[in-house]
């Protein structure tokens, strides 16, 4: 494999959103498969990009407290016998 | 299952909300929400209060300005409901409703926002400090790992503190780049919904979620090494 065709381990860090939003043009594409599938070490990277994504998906939404939705729901009622 | 439920659903089939009109889950909300069923104005106002804000940030400099923002949008969703006649969806239009309130806010509060905030892509920044690759003219590994990362442990991944460094890590993070990472991996937006609700470009909210999710993850590696 010759480096002028392959990305670089620095490259390869500035593709891995496009390359998990399928963005990526598929030469591209199949050039940075062939990086990960010899990179231990972008595989990695990938796999705590996804952690990352994965972690987030978690965290629970912020809770609107009882008071801000008590007002809403005021305000739902003046306009309801509006 | 309840109306919160249909929304997620409605949110997860109807990704496409540009030119989408109001699917019969909508339909149903709407008209219970004009018969006056506060249980379904509840469920709305729990499905998108978070973002909301989430969004309204980004315009205006404090938490309580965006609060304040987002109340009014509540109320002038209301105002608008007898009118609104579903050429968008709902969602779109509550989004569309809270950019322009948060824009007049900003305005009045004579806050301009960075041009950099939406165009992102006219500034430099790297996924990861530069000290961690050898240099690109190395003559036999040029740009590849100097330092590399090493496996995440997930015993410790997977705790509770872990999670409330991660959290701490989005909040720190600049409020577009906030929002997007906010909007896509946690509430799981599509791409396409939130470039409609920020009024970004594709390659701009790629650009963001490429920033935030860089900083993130840099973020956890630091706190999990």
């Amino acid at each position: 494999m010759t480096t002028a065709e392959a990305f670089s381990c620095q490259e390869l860090t500035e593709l891995v959103t496009e390359y998990l939003e399928d963005a990526l043009p598929p030469g591209e594409r199949a050039r940075f498969e062939q990086h990960l599938a010899e990179c231990g070490n972008c595989e990695i990277y990938l796999e705590q990009i996804r952690a990352t994504i994965a972690l987030t998906g978690s965290l629970s939404p912020d809770e609107l407290s009882p008071e801000a939705e008590e007002a809403l729901l005021h305000a739902f009622r003046g306009w309801k016998s509006s | 299952m309840g109306i919160r439920g249909s929304l997620a659903r409605f949110a997860s089939r109807y990704s496409r909300s540009v030119q989408e009109v109001s699917s019969p889950d909508e339909t149903r909300l709407l008209e219970a929400l004009r018969a006056g069923d506060e249980g379904a104005f509840r469920d709305l106002v729990q499905t998108y209060n978070a973002s909301l804000l989430r969004v309204a940030r980004i315009y205006v400099p404090t938490r309580a300005l965006a609060e304040e923002v987002v109340s009014e949008t509540w109320l002038a969703v209301l105002e608008g409901l007898d009118r609104f006649e579903g050429r968008s969806s709902l969602k779109t239009w509550i989004f569309r409703i809270l950019a322009n309130r948060a824009k007049t806010r900003a305005v009045r509060e004579r806050r301009t926002l960075p041009f950099s905030a939406f165009q992102p892509e006219r500034i430099q920044e790297p996924a990861l400090d530069p000290d961690r690759f050898r240099d690109p003219d190395d003559p036999r590994w040029p740009g590849h790992w100097a330092v590399p990362p090493t496996a995440w442990p997930e015993d410790r991944l997977l705790a509770a503190e872990t999670r409330e460094r991660l959290a701490e890590a989005i909040e720190a993070l600049p409020g577009t780049q906030r929002a997007v990472i906010s909007l896509r991996d946690l509430e799981g937006w599509s791409a396409e919904e939130v470039c409609n609700a920020l009024e970004l470009s594709e390659t701009n909210q790629r650009v963001l979620l490429h920033r935030a999710r860089s900083r993130v993850r840099k973020a956890l590696e630091e706190y999990l090494k």
